[in-house]
């Protein structure tokens, strides 16, 4: 009886011991995969953009350069010098930034005091207001378009970084107050009473009390943001051209408007360059993005 | 002059009444605890009076004058949170000077009151620390000292202990009992726990479904409950509530339980109304703490019940007896040695009996 259900548990113990190495092999083999999968577009991208047109022509996609050559990406910041038709990133780049900056900072600032108003000064209707703010959330990006263009066209600011800053800045209202809102939903709303009680007035409160604890949520809201502005293509092509266009409009026009043979190598420098910014962002505050986003609470 | 009076104060939330027509008033230097199960409106009464929340109907006074539309601020008063409420970015020092710097107080007073509160509450060695950095304990303090600064007329503390552990509650009571005895000020306190409210109440308002069902000193509450709703949330466990019946026969009156035959005396009992006693429905309350294994008093009434269950919890046991079908607890020293399912002697003190009309519920 002992001996038998002694050798039965060793049985279980090989067998599982059999199965866990089976799975984490598996496991590691499907993460690799996926991996790859996704670094194979990068890893292109950059081999590309260092190769010459010769070497392209010649090589394949995965051949790596024959020497590190950065012709290509000076050529797409800086344009070859000669002056009509000669398309490059660096104007547009500074457009980008001029747009991008205002836009998240009025749209994340906005957002913060609607989050605050929504949940620590509730008020009759507020969760109407924030359903319809919802709402915003699920509203298709060609379904504002027309409305949008007359509203630009009668406050004089179409065509221009100003009007891509108020559409970026009215677009975004919607997602950054539902990041605002259920952050503050979970700082305990006795903090406010005990600041009404210390004679701290609506601003005071904000500034003092929520504000200096809303770093992560800030970072979520900025990271978000700054992602979807400096990556939009559709606002900038349609309420903006010529000088006045964003990088990626830009882009655009430079890939497709190339005249005899495709510069593969300028292109994807181009395309390498539109992006560094983002992922710079990413890099610096993509830690707190991911604990901002799964923690709420604010203990103590 | 009352330090704080309450005049016919309703609110609802919308369909939901939470306070109808409060009265209630306490001297200077006096702890008032306000004490209810949840939902029974005592936090909402406490915000109303710290002024946190808007009235619909009535008044508040504070040292006679009317505040029913007076910021929190301007109302002479200071709050002590459940969850601390500490300001999470700002260490000790600032949390507890807040108040002061934005009523504009002078530098000098500033730094006077602020030596004085952390030293009195021995937190001057943490004023440098963040919220974060403290542990329950101190935490509490600190929200006590922000409190304290502001020299309030009154202290509202809103359950300031259910966040800390079973030890450390009874620690930071017997602090706040004794902060209550060095400074006499005015507190009202928002507690659910009735062992709090007793040990620190100089007089207990009970309440249940925005009602106040018993404003009184502790002794009063314990011992002569004016309903049996009161009778049953004080007392752990609560008071017996035996159902049956009133019997008069000239001039003794004694309770028939109902299916039993045995006739309890009602003597020395203090009834409100001397009349329609007779065949009156009734319920007969007497506290397990008041059912004793032996006669202690000539007046003890020997019953003999059978033993159902008993619970052992160290320094006493809770014996649960069967009296014609209806359960009665009593509590005994836990030395005592218990049979169950075995016709048991036991001793009522009648003394210590409570009535109540079993249709209004209320004391007769």
């Amino acid at each position: 009886m002992q001996d038998s259900l002694q050798s039965s548990y060793r049985q279980l113990e090989q067998k599982s011991k059999y199965t866990n190495i089976f799975l984490r092999w598996f496991l590691y083999l499907v993460l690799i995969l996926f991996a790859s999968y996704f670094i194979f577009p990068l890893y292109v991208m950059i081999v590309t953009s260092l190769k010459t047109m010769e070497e392209i022509r010649q090589g394949t996609l995965l051949t790596w350069p024959s020497s590190l050559n950065f012709d290509s990406w000076a050529v797409a910041w800086g344009g070859r010098g000669y002056g009509a038709g000669d398309t490059f990133l660096k104007p547009y780049f500074w457009n980008s930034i001029k747009m991008v900056v205002p836009a998240v900072f009025f749209s994340t600032f906005i957002g913060a005091m609607a989050g605050y108003v929504l949940t620590k000064w509730r008020f009759k209707g507020d969760k109407w207001v924030f359903l319809f703010l919802l709402f915003g959330c699920f509203i298709p990006y060609q379904a504002i378009l027309l409305p949008m263009a007359r509203t630009l066209g009668v406050l004089g600011i179409s065509n221009s970084v100003i009007g891509l800053v108020l559409v970026h800045t009215v677009y975004g209202i919607p997602f950054t107050t539902l990041f605002f809102r259920n952050f503050y939903v979970s700082v305990p709303t006795e903090l406010v009473k005990a600041a009404r009680i210390d004679g701290a007035g609506f601003f005071k409160i904000f500034f003092k009390i929520l504000l200096p604890i809303s770093a992560p949520i800030i970072v979520v809201t900025v990271i978000w943001q700054f992602t979807q502005i400096w990556n939009d293509f559709l606002f900038g092509s349609t309420f903006s051209f010529g000088e006045a266009a964003p990088i990626q409009v830009a882009l655009n026009n430079m890939v497709l408007s190339s005249t005899s043979v495709k510069e593969y190598n300028v292109d994807m420098a181009s395309a390498i360059i539109a992006g560094i910014p983002t992922l710079i962002v990413y890099v610096l505050a993509g830690k707190y993005f991911i604990r901002g986003l799964t923690s709420g609470a604010v203990k103590g | 002059m009352k330090t704080l009076k309450i005049e016919d104060l309703s609110k609802n939330f919308g369909s939901t009444e939470v306070l109808k027509k409060i009265n209630l008033e306490i001297d200077e230097g006096n702890f008032l605890v306000l004490l209810g199960p949840s939902g029974c409106g005592k936090s909402t009464l406490l915000n109303i009076i710290a002024g946190l929340e808007t009235i619909n109907e009535g008044n508040v006074f504070i040292d006679d004058y009317n505040v029913s539309k007076v910021e929190p601020k301007d109302r002479n008063i200071a709050m002590v949170f459940q969850s601390y409420a500490l300001y999470p970015s700002m260490n000790v020092k600032e949390n507890m000077i807040f108040g002061l710097k934005q009523a504009k107080t002078s530098k000098d007073k500033i730094k006077e009151q602020l030596e004085k509160v952390s030293k009195f509450l021995q937190v001057d060695q943490l004023l440098e620390r963040k919220p974060s950095q403290l542990s329950g304990g101190q935490r509490q303090r600190v929200a006590i000292g922000r409190a304290l600064v502001r020299e309030p007329r009154i202290f509202l503390f809103d359950e300031p202990l259910s966040n800390l552990d079973a030890k450390l509650r009874v620690e930071m009571r017997r602090e706040i009992k004794k902060l209550h005895q060095q400074l006499k000020t005015t507190v009202v306190y928002v507690t659910h726990d009735q062992t709090e409210a007793m040990s620190l109440g100089t007089k207990i308002a009970i309440m249940n479904h925005g009602v106040i069902q018993q404003n009184d000193t502790p002794e009063n509450i314990y011992n002569k409950p004016n309903n049996t709703f009161v009778a049953d949330f004080i007392g752990s466990p609560s008071m017996n509530l035996i159902k049956g019946k009133l019997k008069q026969s000239s001039n003794i009156i004694s309770f028939v339980a109902e299916g039993s035959n045995l006739e309890i005396p009602i003597d020395n009992y203090n009834f409100k109304a001397n009349d329609n006693l007779n065949n009156k429905e009734v319920f007969f309350g007497i506290r397990p703490e008041h059912i004793f294994f032996k006669k202690l008093n000539d007046n003890d009434l020997e019953i003999t019940l059978r033993a159902d269950l008993s619970e052992y919890i160290g320094h006493e046991q809770i014996m649960t007896f069967d009296y014609d079908n209806q359960e009665i607890l009593a509590k005994f020293p836990s030395t005592i040695k218990t049979e169950l399912s075995k016709e048991t002697k036991l001793y009522f003190d009648l003394t210590q009996v409570s009535l109540f009309d079993a249709k209004t519920e209320e004391r007769i």
